[in-house]
């Protein structure tokens, strides 16, 4: 354990700026702070430099052209900028768009506003797993149809989704396919040069980088055109005004260039962690991986305990920081939708946990995590009516409940 | 979630928990709540002969604050009559636990469960007798 408590088990929610990421930041706050919009002096030029060095390591962790790169403030403005920018300037063409129930809030609520404006939508329902049916992708496809949008990586059970596969039924029917990737970078390889994807966000902070900035890849060739969603200066080609924040864009191209490097080995690393953390909670009876295994990123794991309730397991696991899939921190007592879109009941829902790993986690920590669910759950459960119904052989599903 | 002292004491150290022989006729058993609601409690209570709780236990899926009102009712139980039992109110409970209230609820479904194990104690007794 890296000696002290909460144990940060949430990678998924944000990660550490790397040293090296903050390192390299620095100069561009206080020396060279120049606005790289500045065309006629050497403090534009060298925030310039820095901007489009930047932009060359984003493309390169995905095998893209550096003019395909746009800077956003994080991958929610990319995803609402690839959007409604796409569906507003295609609109002409259809007015259908497809995505699927378990995508990030940042992609429901851009579809939900243009369903305002009055496209259509339809919200797929994952399989069992969280992966989507490609055929039943297929079959959702309309002659209106005009973007489709489906996450690389789910925030939070992390399965990978099949983008090849869906991309070229997209291309076949002539729909604009954007995807999520916020939960990729560093964890899955990227090859835009093969991936049939017009559009794909980008976030700094997920991939050691600073908060506040991302990027929209927006493919050239073929051109993919999109409505600015925010106008002035006309910085990034006018996709996206606003002045460039040349210390945050350098922290995300280092955060990039280091996630290129590094990946493979790391990736290694904490597979070998997530899988030490899943033995050992198998240990424990009545535990439920939530999303598919095979097609995860190793960052990822998401297990509910049955007979457990949510709050009270977050209560008891104080001492590591993880995210619940029950969203119960004030009046509303909401199941994550992502487990319930898979089909989870209500209280399996509730009872779920989300460990994600990452760079700076420990065989220490996890040891010290799985004794923590060990003694914990068995508590809860020595106080669980259901627990001790359970094991007494009732069927929870045959009682009558007196609902309050 | 800003739970009070006494809350988090009741949860770190639930008083009382466990079950008693539901077939004995001494034994009133409720069970209240429902685990799509989030919250489960069994309360049992044991009277002696001169109808006075000498034990009371109890089990509770719930959130922090429901399992504190459950364990705090099986201490305010003992030693009490069935009829004061019945009495007790969860505005009481609440008070003394500092709930806010988004968890006035869990003091209901406490104030319930006590309801329904003196229920059905009284209608073994009353079983009883007609026997």
């Amino acid at each position: 354990m890296s000696g002290h408590t909460p144990i940060y088990l949430d990678y998924s929610a944000t990660t550490p700026v790397d040293k090296r990421v903050a390192d390299k930041m620095i100069p561009y706050l206080t020396e060279q702070f120049g606005n790289p919009a500045s065309r006629s002096h050497a403090f534009g030029w060298t925030a310039e430099k820095a901007v489009e060095n930047a932009r060359e390591e984003v493309a390169k962790l995905v095998n893209a052209d550096p003019r395909e790169i746009v800077w956003t403030s994080g991958a929610t403005e990319s995803n609402n900028l690839a959007i409604k920018g796409a569906a507003n300037f295609y609109s002409g063409k259809g007015k259908h768009i497809i995505t699927v129930q378990t995508e990030h809030k940042a992609v429901i609520d851009p579809v939900r506003e243009l369903e305002r404006q009055g496209f259509e939508a339809t919200f797929l329902a994952p399989e069992p797993n969280g992966l989507l049916d490609i055929e039943k992708f297929k079959a959702a496809i309309r002659p209106d149809t005009v973007l489709a949008s489906v996450m690389l990586v789910n925030n939070e059970i992390g399965v990978i989704q099949d983008i090849e596969a869906i991309g070229n039924i997209c291309r076949e029917n002539g729909v604009i396919f954007h995807v999520d990737a916020a939960q990729a970078t560093g964890k899955v390889a990227i090859d835009l040069e093969k991936l049939p994807v017009d559009l794909m966000s980008f976030s700094a902070h997920k991939t050691y980088g600073p908060k506040g900035v991302g990027a929209l890849y927006v493919r050239r060739k073929p051109r993919i055109r999109l409505e600015a969603q925010i106008h002035g200066g006309g910085q990034e080609r006018g996709f996206r005004s606003g002045t460039l924040p040349t210390h945050q864009i350098v922290g995300m191209g280092e955060a990039f260039r280091i996630a290129r490097e590094e990946m493979e080995l790391e990736n290694a690393r904490i597979r070998r962690l997530r899988d030490k953390l899943l033995t050992g909670l198998q240990d424990i009876e009545e535990v439920y991986v939530n999303g598919d295994l095979k097609h995860r990123v190793p960052h990822n794991l998401n297990i509910s305990f049955n007979y457990v309730e949510g709050e009270s397991l977050i209560m008891a696991v104080k001492d590591i920081a993880v995210s619940s899939g029950s969203a119960c921190t004030s009046a509303s007592l909401e199941p994550s939708y992502v487990l319930r879109a898979l089909g989870r009941s209500d209280e399996l829902a509730h009872s779920s946990i989300r460990f994600s790993i990452g760079r700076f986690t420990t065989d220490e920590d996890i040891d010290y995590t799985i004794e923590l669910m060990k003694s914990k759950i068995g508590k809860l459960r020595e106080l669980s009516p259901l627990w001790e119904m359970y094991q007494e052989g009732v069927d929870l599903n045959s009682v009558q409940w007196a609902a309050h | 979630m800003a739970y009070s002292d006494k809350v988090l004491d009741h949860y770190e150290n639930p008083r009382n928990v466990g079950s008693l022989d539901k077939n004995d006729p001494q034994v009133g058993t409720g069970m209240v709540g429902a685990p799509a609601c989030g919250d489960v409690m069994k309360l049992q209570i044991k009277v002696n002969d001169s109808g006075i709780i000498e034990d009371a236990k109890f089990k509770t899926y719930g959130c922090g604050s429901a399992i504190a009102s459950s364990s705090l009712v099986t201490e305010w139980l003992k030693g009490k009559s069935l009829d004061q039992a019945a009495e007790i109110k969860n505005s009481a409970i609440a008070e003394e636990l500092a709930l806010p209230p988004v968890k006035i609820h869990c003091s209901v479904l406490a104030e319930d469960a006590i309801k329904a194990a003196v229920a059905d104690l009284k209608a073994k007794q009353t079983d009883k007798e007609v026997a």
